[in-house]
């Protein structure tokens, strides 16, 4: 008996000193950094600083349901309440991993909804630093993901993580990513471009529990070569509040429903 | 034929008083209730100028000369929402102040369906400022003139039920109180008019009457990832039909609004790397059948394909193309009075749109182009529109029109190229 469990063991320690690779550590960050819980809401404070300090605002509430597992389909609802010129629109987003979004529109001055051309997913969310992409992740699938060392990023163990793009459909080289060895959220990201330099970096801020999961509820994103940068907190954070589906329509895109909006 | 009399100013007057009453005892009930929850207001300040390249036909220089105060009262109880937005406005070129109320409703919602009633603001169909099944009030003087876009739409008083089973979604709209397109103002607008020596003209809307009320239905719902919609609509031309009272010697001329009734359908979805859309419709003028009568319009067939896509970041492009197809084209020739303009049986219409946003979505560059393939004539408008901080932006921009004959659509506008500065403040 005491043969066989020895032998097991023997067995499961190299497994144990390389237990996840590259692909299986991005796919378990992407379930807890963008995908926790059947459904989310938060309200979004997001500040656009230039290089010269001048803020401008995007203030929203934003509300995600999933759609089968983690790395699949989701839906995304967003309200603006500032700046003043945007108030009352509304933004929907239907995501899917492998091909191009649906996103829809509504502008309420002339009470319209309409569809917007959605090829790009790297193009920047309103205005910000952050794109489509770093909102609401991209398909693992798209990139080569390899373990390049484990460090301390402050007090906390990381994995190191590069990312390729395998088709060059974005505007950076790769990407090296610090994840947490604890709860597998991202600490730090560093986006380089073509020539080499750090393009830009992400950093999580703070990190709160919220009903068990961990939760990102400050983070940056810096834009080395400008100087810009998007400051981005969370409130009112919640999980499992039971989203309907009919949310997710033009209806509700119209006259966007107060028990959400908050 | 439906009965017609004519909405005299007075009358007009009267109904914005009782609106506008109707509307501050609203206000009163929810401010006054001690459980008024939801309570907000926003609005803005904005001057909005228009010089004319050309002197207008009254000798001024400009098209629109104002500045504008908004108020936006935003006020929620449980299931009950209303919503007023009031403009007051100060115009230079006549001296004239003005309050209008842009849209005021109240709204209630339920589970599966809900109802509002007020003057509110309708846009149906896929297009980019070309209209089928979107048979709404508009304001082509403000759209003319430089404006902001938002006033191109003229709300209607009347009411929309939504009703939203699993299958499709339904919105049923009853309009009781018939409101014309504006059309630019001659005094500031150079047009065609066939019989310009005729200056007498009297305008017969049709009345208020349980007959005449207007409907209209919008069923849609998602086919295979298209938003799918099927319209019906039963009530009038938004545009006047000139009726003289003698071909030969007219002294006087009626304008009059024609009844229609309009059946459509629209796709709009994910295609070819962009969005599609697609719209048609048969405008069934109900007062001409067989096309014999040259006071009414004859039938009509629409159609729209338009195409948008996105070819780096933040810069898009919209494509669009239209054709209106005349029924009983050779009736309509053989009744057209000598003298008036004779219409294409097939008139065509393209449109394209270029937008791209720079320095993180502050600024936007664009430019809009109407262009008649069929009549030759056009519109451009390139704008420039700048954010300087939160809620504070000025736009610049012109409108040109030129091409085709002297009653084309934009055409007749040939001589009313303007340049326009909006400023806003939003609050």
């Amino acid at each position: 008996m005491m043969r066989y469990l020895i032998v097991l063991a023997v067995m499961l320690l190299p497994l144990n000193a390389f237990a996840f690779t590259g692909d299986e550590i991005m796919k378990k960050s992407q379930a807890v950094f963008l995908y926790p819980g059947k459904d989310f809401k938060a309200r979004v404070m997001m500040k656009l600083i230039s290089k010269a300090g001048q803020e401008r605002i995007r203030e929203m509430a934003m509300l995600r349901k999933n759609y089968g597992e983690a790395g699949g389909d989701q839906r995304y609802f967003i309200y603006f309440f500032q700046p003043a010129d945007v108030k009352d629109m509304t933004f929907m987003v239907y995501k899917y991993p492998a091909k191009d979004d649906d996103r829809w529109l509504f502008v309420p001055a002339i009470n319209m909804v309409r569809r917007i051309a959605a090829q790009d997913k790297s193009s920047s969310f309103v205005g910000s630093d952050f794109t489509y992409e770093d909102i609401s992740g991209r398909d693992i699938e798209d990139d080569a993901h390899a373990i390049i060392r484990e460090e301390k990023l402050g007090e906390r163990d990381c994995y190191v993580i590069t990312s390729a793009p395998k088709a060059g459909d974005v505007d950076y080289s790769h990407k090296l990513s610090w994840i947490d060895k604890a709860n597998f959220l991202p600490l730090k990201e560093e986006y380089y471009a073509k020539t080499g330099e750090i393009h830009r970096v992400f950093t999580a801020d703070e990190i709160k529990d919220v009903k068990g999961f961990p939760t990102v509820t400050k983070r940056t994103m810096k834009n080395l070569k400008t100087g810009h940068r998007t400051e981005v907190g969370f409130v009112k954070t919640d999980y499992d509040i039971g989203i309907e589906d009919s949310l997710f329509s033009e209806r509700y895109l119209k006259q966007a429903p107060r028990k959400w909006i908050e | 034929m439906s009965e017609y009399r004519s909405q005299r100013p007075e009358a007009r007057r009267l109904k914005k008083v009782f609106l506008i009453a109707f509307f501050l005892y609203s206000v009163f009930r929810i401010l006054s209730s001690s459980h008024a929850s939801d309570i907000s207001i926003h609005g803005f300040l904005q001057g909005n100028y228009s010089f004319g390249t050309t002197e207008n036909p009254d000798g001024d220089d400009f098209k629109w000369l104002e500045e504008r105060f908004q108020l936006k009262l935003d006020a929620s109880r449980g299931p009950f929402h209303l919503f007023i937005k009031t403009d007051a406005s100060f115009g230079h070129i006549d001296d004239e102040a003005d309050i209008e109320i842009r849209e005021g409703y109240a709204d209630y919602t339920d589970a599966k369906w809900d109802l509002r009633i007020g003057r509110q603001i309708i846009t149906w169909g896929p297009g980019d400022l070309i209209f089928i099944n979107d048979v709404f009030p508009k304001d082509y003087e403000a759209f003319f003139s430089g404006r902001p876009l938002e006033y191109l739409k003229k709300g209607i008083d009347g009411i929309k039920a939504g009703v939203y089973p699993d299958f499709a979604s339904f919105e049923i709209i009853v309009i009781p109180f018939f409101e014309p397109n504006d059309y630019p103002d001659s005094k500031r607008f150079f047009m065609f008019d066939p019989m310009p020596a005729v200056t007498s003209r009297e305008e017969n809307e049709p009345s208020a009457t349980l007959e005449n009320t207007e409907l209209a239905l919008r069923v849609y719902r998602d086919i295979k990832g298209f938003d799918a919609s099927l319209y019906l609509y039963r009530g009038y031309f938004r545009k006047p039909y000139m009726i003289p009272d003698d071909l030969i010697n007219p002294t006087k001329i009626t304008l009059r609004y024609p009844e229609l009734s309009v059946y459509g359908a629209s796709l709009q979805g994910r295609a070819l790397d962009g969005v599609l859309s697609l719209e048609a419709g048969y405008y069934d003028s109900r007062e001409d059948g067989g096309g014999n009568d040259y006071t009414v319009p004859n039938s009509q067939t629409k159609f729209l394909i338009g195409y948008q896509r996105q070819f780096w970041e933040d810069f898009t492009v919209g494509l669009q193309y239209y054709g209106e197809y005349m029924h009983n084209y050779s009736e309509y020739k053989e009744n057209q009075p000598s003298g008036f303009p004779l219409d294409r049986r097939f008139y065509q219409l393209a449109t394209i749109r270029l937008t791209q946003f720079l320095m993180h979505q502050t600024l936007k560059l664009s430019f809009f182009s109407f262009c008649s393939p069929s009549d030759g004539d056009y519109m451009l408008n390139p704008e420039i529109k700048y954010s300087f901080a939160d809620g504070i932006w000025a736009a610049i921009g012109g409108n040109i029109f030129g091409g085709g004959e002297k009653w084309n659509q934009f055409g007749q506008l040939e001589k009313n190229d303007n340049i326009y500065l909006q400023l806003r403040y939003e609050f």
